[in-house]
């Protein structure tokens, strides 16, 4: 079997144990998105507060495992502060570096085929690739976050 | 005689493999038990002897293989005291069976407003069909709660009945291990007016099952968690019910007549068996209870106590407040189902940690959702135990979750 120690990498359990942008924001005028993954009943919350195409700021809550919660956290660091264009980008690559094909919906990166994306903390979850079921724990808040900020968008 | 887990396992050819290299620790029969040779060799003898459709054959093949599904039907009759074998219905699962139920009886008795019964500590194949008749018919769904210690709150158990149709519960829980009163609820609900139904899944494979003592109307349990195989359930409810009931789904073997104007229904049990059923499956079910006749239901419930008991005192002496055990601390009032929270370490990764040591554990809500809530917990490990399960497992348990500290306790 894979190691245990490359799905627990010391960066993740860092992110387990003090997660960044771990709360709540209020709405409106943030936008409020709840995932689910009904395998293992893991809940993600996220706020997000986007103003003319940035995520001004976010926040994440709900339970899940160190990898959800990890995700997560990495996530919102990642991304806050970002244009909504670059956290297309971003959740393009991290899709990739999961080995999930594109979604035919996703909105393509409008700067290129394969952009230069930095991933930073979250090449830490490449690990979870060797651990087939627990992608959907590192996948999760992305999708939350991809819904919260179509909402926002809609909601503009 | 005592069971001897050592000998029953050489019954069980998947107890041979080795996972990461090490011996197999399987402790996830609440989800499904493996399969002893006897079984395996029924359903390869069905596809090798007997293969062909049933019923309609008048070639020998074909009669020989109605009678080896009529066979099974008697076997498991037997196996639970049902009256008549007629009384047994197959279906696919444990799920299917239930919502047989809903979608019949329920469609043709229940109408808006009216009370079907329920308790918290439901899978949700005892809950969302509940739902469903909720939606479609407005029916009321009324909740019997759990105390803290697992066992149901019957306080309020006249008030919740009054004016219900219907009493469904689950006589083990699959997640706290809690027995259930069902001769008692079975009373109650007769009392009240209502029928009764036991959604038997995580009973009949551990206890000695007798559908006239369990007083009820309806019982559904499936064959995979009764080292069975999957594919196969069974749905048992009084004769005069099921001659009032109407089909469950339309196709070939369900009907006596069809022309362009209409279909009649053949006699119970096949009225609710519409297609080809599931011919192999109910071999193999049939074998399945031959041979926990032949260990004695009352030996595995003893077996089930016993290291039950042991588990409890193992994990509990070694973890102390480190370790939550849910549901009933008295082995006798539970079956071998023990979900735990360990250092608040998320129970997928307990999981993950424990499957290092080849101990196989399942971690999640174990489609038990409004329970979870109940238990103020998103999910729990859960560990379940069966006739191949020894001390030397509780054991592997026990060693094996120490090495979740190494990543997530600091």
């Amino acid at each position: 079997m894979p190691d245990l120690e490359d799905l627990y990498r010391e960066i993740i359990l860092d992110h387990y144990r003090n997660p960044r942008n771990r709360g709540e924001l209020e709405t409106p005028p943030a936008t409020r998105a709840e995932g689910f993954n009904p395998l293992c009943g893991d809940e993600v919350i996220i706020y997000v507060q986007v103003a003319e195409g940035v995520i001004e700021d976010i926040k994440f809550g709900g339970q899940g495992c160190s990898i959800s919660q990890a995700s997560s956290s990495m996530m919102s660091a990642a991304v806050k502060g970002r244009t909504v264009e670059e956290l297309q980008q971003f959740n393009h690559a991290f899709r990739s570096m999961m080995s999930i094909e594109p979604d035919p919906d996703d909105p393509a990166p409008t700067n290129g085929n394969s952009p230069d994306v930095k991933l930073g903390d979250l090449e830490a979850l490449k690990g979870v690739v060797k651990f087939p079921v627990r992608i959907k724990c590192a996948t999760l808040s992305w999708h939350t976050l991809t819904q919260a900020v179509e909402e926002a968008i809609a909601d503009s | 005689m005592a069971l001897d887990p050592g000998t029953i396992r050489d019954d069980f050819p998947i107890m041979c493999r080795q996972v990461h290299g090490r011996r197999l620790v399987y402790l996830d029969s609440a989800a499904t038990s493996h399969k002893p040779r006897p079984v395996i060799d029924a359903i390869t003898d069905y596809y090798e002897r007997f293969n062909s459709n049933v019923h309609r054959g008048s070639y020998q093949l074909a009669v020989e293989a109605t009678e080896a599904l009529e066979e099974a039907r008697r076997k498991v009759a037997n196996f639970i005291g049902a009256s008549r074998d007629s009384e047994i219905i197959f279906a696919k699962n444990a799920t299917e069976a239930i919502n047989l139920v809903a979608r019949t009886w329920g469609r043709a008795n229940l109408g808006p407003g009216d009370p079907v019964v329920i308790t918290e500590l439901e899978h949700h194949a005892n809950i969302v069909p509940w739902h469903m008749l909720t939606a479609e018919l407005g029916i009321e769904l009324r909740w019997i709660p759990i105390r803290s210690d697992g066992h149901l709150d019957l306080t309020d158990l006249d008030r919740l009945l009054d004016g219900a149709r219907l009493l469904s519960v689950a006589a083990v829980s699959n997640v706290l291990g809690t027995i259930n009163p069902i001769r008692q609820l079975a009373d109650a609900a007769h009392e009240a007016g209502a029928l009764m139904m036991v959604d038997a899944s995580q009973y009949t494979p551990h206890l000695p099952t007798d559908v006239t003592e369990m007083g009820a109307d309806f019982v559904a349990f499936t064959g995979h968690k009764m080292c069975g195989p999957t594919g196969i359930g069974v749905l048992w409810a009084k004769s005069e019910l099921l001659e009032e009931m109407p089909p469950f789904l339309g196709g070939g073997e369900m009907i006596l007549n069809v022309t362009k104007e209409g279909f009649s229904t053949a006699a119970v049990p096949w009225k609710f068996e519409a297609g080809t059923p599931p011919i192999a499956e109910a071999v193999g079910l049939g074998a399945a209870v031959d041979y926990l006749s032949g260990l004695g239901m009352e030996q595995v419930r003893e077996h089930e106590v016993a290291l039950t008991g042991y588990a409890l005192r193992t994990l509990n002496q070694r973890y102390g407040d480190d370790i939550t055990i849910h549901g009933p601390t008295e082995p006798a009032e539970r079956g071998g189902v023990l979900s735990f929270e360990y250092k608040g370490i998320h129970p997928h990764d307990v999981a993950q940690v424990l499957d290092r040591s080849a101990v196989c554990v399942r971690a999640g809500h174990h489609c038990a959702k409004p329970l979870m809530r109940v238990l103020g917990c998103a999910a729990t490990s859960r560990a379940s135990m069966y006739v191949y399960n020894d001390e030397s497992d509780v054991d592997a348990l026990a060693d094996a979750l120490a090495d979740a500290d190494v990543f997530f306790i600091e």
